[in-house]
């Protein structure tokens, strides 16, 4: 308990640090919201009067004074560019973007561990070298091509299922599925690559181990020595995932464009090209926020799986 | 056991299934039509920026005092009757009797004056109307009245101003906020209303049949007429990447994209089901800095005219032949109203030499021309065709890649192109903001004036101004030409060319009314 309460207590600095950053590249980069928001012909003047009015023209650390103080009280603000709330617009993405990272990674798991796990039981066979084969594959084809792929033999061709779109849980399970197959699988693929080859090699490692060898040498039938093996293979694998779901949460912004769900990467990018301050800086804040929790539930899961580091 | 699980699995199922097809009965009921639009929905308020999105959403949540026909001619649409005296100096405008706004209540003649005024403080037509000194006075309910201190002749073209900012009609109390800050809460006076509560910026806009709406009796025409709602529910759904849109348009999830990107054009010319229309004519202007070396010289800005090469910029972009218009003499768009070929007979055909002569007569010595090249916008392979052409006059050009954004930022600075400034860069205007002197931003900019490039032209101002005031159509039509033939010799921007925004529609009847370039949903039926 008081180790998982120092824990919390480091995230505090390391957010004020990521706010601090995050405020001062996008302050720093080029681009007036006020002149985007103004139209493609607008005077200096409109320009002006809008910068004006959204308190654009102040100070910078003004600026960052009061964007810190809201967030201290948990106001992210408002969009720029559409007047919403930011933590309104965060919520009505987050969904969808969870819902990817959740269902990638359970695709990816149950996917790369087995096959991870096959192909090091099997080293050097014909086996071992397809899964390789395959894991080289997808991890090299971009994401987006995989994507189009899909969506082309899936949905235009078979019509099996939708090209685009989100629908959230609530009109129904059907819907909510068939809307999230196509894109985590076409991002499911790269991270099943990754894990398989991290599964493998970790596995490897560890049935060349001397108590492996022993359990085979007793006699120890074929599934408990795997099972064996893979636990103590499991912090290296653990990493990886942890670190998969937290660079998912961020980088789903490709199969959010491809496949149009309205997801927290879309909104990055859409913000960051419109140089809506208020929404990047909260989407950046509440992923780093994210980012800091998956970090520390691994680091938790460690002592899970390993009673050296329990003692 | 195996038996029970069994039972409780297909239980589990058949509340599923229902569940599922509850909803999705719910959605089939209702006529929807799904449209791609070319933009996000950002700005709600129509009155606040001059962005084709925002327009668009004004024409399905308000409605117009009075809107242009299919000739571009003034029609009234909310106004019933309205006269003027004989110097056109006092006007007299009643409202249409029953109108009402989309939360139930009455819309009057206060709504229509404060509407207005809060237009003629961001439009510039409505602020040349002001500076005519017009003066709105409200007389009753339903009607009110219009003075001028000095003569007009485009009241009625103003108040029916299509594209930019259109007059829309807001509630009273909404027109009073300061024009600098948007408009966030929607009571409309069109034949939709606007549903906040389903809004997804970046993803989904949806409006419904506007229940208080009381469209005119006579059939729509244009922007003008009866716009009468044929279906429940649009829906607008956002889907930046254009080989999405295609896939979603041919697997039937979406029954419309606004604007085909150049690129689709072909596979969606290749599909049965799928109808392609082009819309009116759009412009691409290359803006000319005035304030610099060598472009403070109106040979040299001739120059850059002498470079155009209007077929090869618009191929560059990808717009196949009968998408574009091969050579197009007029800055007001081939086949509108005003179009002329006064003054563009220099520039019929691209002249590298005479270019070259002029730039030299202009004093150029061989600094940097910055030109802006905004890689993420479609106007980036006509930045290339013209800055090589450039470079073949001779000019030291010095192409700054960059976002959008950038450039929407950059354009404002007054700085030397070295210090940070710029010389040229590309944009765009659509049909209804190219086509007359005073709603080409280009051509209405008068000396002093503080839009991007800074042009100043004291004849062109002088014309202008004889244009405005002048009540006679034929002869505001000469006027016209003599605008342009002025503006080709001062050169206050660069036409490069017109295209035909293409727009694919699935299983839509009536979509004659979209040719406008507004993607207008009344009188659309689905089948």
């Amino acid at each position: 308990m008081k180790y998982l309460l120092r824990r919390i207590a480091a995230v505090i600095p390391v957010m004020a640090v990521v706010a601090v950053v995050v405020f001062l590249l996008i302050q720093l980069s080029p681009g007036d919201p006020a002149a985007l928001i103004a139209g493609d012909t607008a005077t200096t003047e409109d320009v002006d009067k809008i910068r004006r009015a959204m308190g654009l023209d102040k100070p910078l650390l003004q600026q960052f004074g009061i964007w810190a103080a809201n967030v201290a009280t948990g106001d992210l603000g408002t969009s720029l560019s559409t007047q919403m709330p930011v933590s309104q617009l965060i919520g009505q993405r987050m969904g969808p973007t969870l819902s990817i990272a959740g269902f990638t990674m359970l695709f990816s798991v149950l996917m790369a561990i087995p096959l991870g796990v096959l192909a090091a039981w099997h080293a050097g066979g014909w086996l071992d070298r397809l899964v390789m084969l395959l894991s080289v594959g997808a991890f090299s084809v971009p994401v987006f091509m995989i994507g189009y792929g899909l969506v082309y033999g899936f949905s235009i061709k078979l019509g099996w299922l939708p090209v685009q779109g989100y629908r959230p849980l609530d009109q129904g399970l059907v819907p909510y599925l068939r809307h999230l197959v196509l894109p985590c699988l076409s991002l499911g693929l790269v991270y099943m690559a990754l894990l398989t080859r991290m599964t493998r090699a970790t596995m490897l490692e560890t049935l060349s181990e001397d108590y492996v060898r022993t359990a085979r040498a007793k006699g120890l039938a074929t599934g408990p020595v795997v099972w064996h093996a893979l636990k103590n293979a499991a912090n290296p694998i653990v990493t990886t995932i942890g670190v998969g779901v937290a660079l998912l949460i961020g980088g789903v912004v490709v199969t959010e464009t491809v496949f149009a769900i309205p997801g927290l990467g879309r909104l990055t990018i859409d913000a960051v090209l419109r140089h809506d301050y208020p929404v990047i800086q909260g989407v950046l804040l509440v992923a780093s926020g994210i980012y800091v929790l998956i970090n520390l539930l691994v680091d938790l899961s460690y002592r899970l799986f390993d009673p050296r580091i329990r003692s | 056991m195996t038996r029970r699980y069994s039972r409780l699995a297909a239980t589990a199922l058949l509340v599923l299934a229902a569940a599922t097809g509850a909803s999705t009965g719910a959605m089939a009921q209702a006529k929807t039509i799904r449209m791609v639009p070319h933009a996000d929905l950002k700005t709600l308020d129509p009155m606040f920026n001059t962005a084709y999105i925002t327009r668009n959403h004004g024409y399905m949540a308000f409605d117009t005092l009075f809107a242009q026909d299919s000739k571009g001619l003034p029609k009234p649409q909310m106004i019933d009757t309205w006269n003027k005296s004989e110097d056109g100096k006092s006007w007299n405008f009643t409202l249409r009797s029953g109108l009402k706004f989309s939360d139930g209540t009455p819309i009057t003649a206060q709504d229509a004056v404060a509407s207005i005024e809060r237009w003629g403080k961001r439009d510039t037509m409505g602020q040349a109307l002001f500076k005519a000194g017009a003066q709105f006075k409200v007389t009753d309910a339903n009607t009110f009245a219009l003075t001028l201190t000095e003569p007009f002749g485009l009241v009625l073209e103003a108040l029916s101003k299509p594209s930019g900012m259109p007059l829309f009609v807001l509630p009273q109390r909404l027109a009073a906020t300061d024009p600098n800050v948007p408009i966030t809460e929607m009571v409309g006076s069109g034949p939709f209303t606007f549903k906040r509560d389903e809004w997804v910026p970046g993803n989904k806009v949806v409006y419904v049949k506007n229940p208080n709406y009381v469209p005119r009796n006579e059939p729509a025409d244009g922007l003008a007429g009866g716009k009468k709602v044929m279906v429940d529910r649009v829906e607008w759904v956002y889907i930046p990447d254009g080989n999405t849109a295609t896939a979603a348009l041919t697997n039937g999830e979406v029954d419309m994209i606004e604007l085909v990107s150049p690129d689709y054009l072909p596979v969606l010319e290749n599909n049965s089901d799928i109808k392609l229309e082009t819309t009116v004519a759009s412009q691409g202007m290359a803006v000319v800095n005035a304030l610099h070396p060598p472009f403070n010289d109106a040979r040299a800005r001739q120059a850059l005219y002498h470079l155009v090469n209007q077929k090869e910029m618009l191929s560059a972009i990808g717009y196949p032949d009968k998408y574009r218009v091969d050579y197009c003499a007029t800055m007001y768009i081939c086949g509108s109203p005003l179009g002329t070929d006064a003054g563009a007979a220099p520039y019929a055909k691209p002249d590298l030499a005479k270019a070259k002569q002029l730039f030299q007569e202009a004093g150029y010595k061989g600094e940097k021309i910055v030109v802006l090249y905004p890689t993420d916008n479609q106007n980036a392979p006509a930045v290339m065709v013209l800055s090589q052409a450039m470079q073949k006059a001779g000019l030291n050009v010095d192409m700054q890649s960059m976002d959008w954004a950038s450039v929407a930022a950059r354009r404002l600075k007054k700085d030397l192109p070295a210090q940070g400034g710029w010389n040229v860069f590309l944009t765009w205007g659509g049909y209804f903001d190219a086509s007359t002197p005073l709603t080409n931003p280009w051509l209405s900019a008068a000396c002093g004036n503080s839009l991007p490039g800074w042009p100043c032209d004291q004849k062109l101002d002088e014309l202008r101004t004889a244009w405005i005031r002048e009540p006679d159509v034929a002869k505001r039509k000469a006027l016209a030409a003599d605008i342009q033939a002025r503006a080709y010799e001062s050169v206050p921007y660069v036409m490069w060319g017109e295209f035909k925004p293409a727009f694919a529609v699935r299983g839509l009847k009536k979509v004659e009314l979209m040719k406008t370039g507004v993607p207008v949903m009344w009188n659309v039926e689905k089948s």
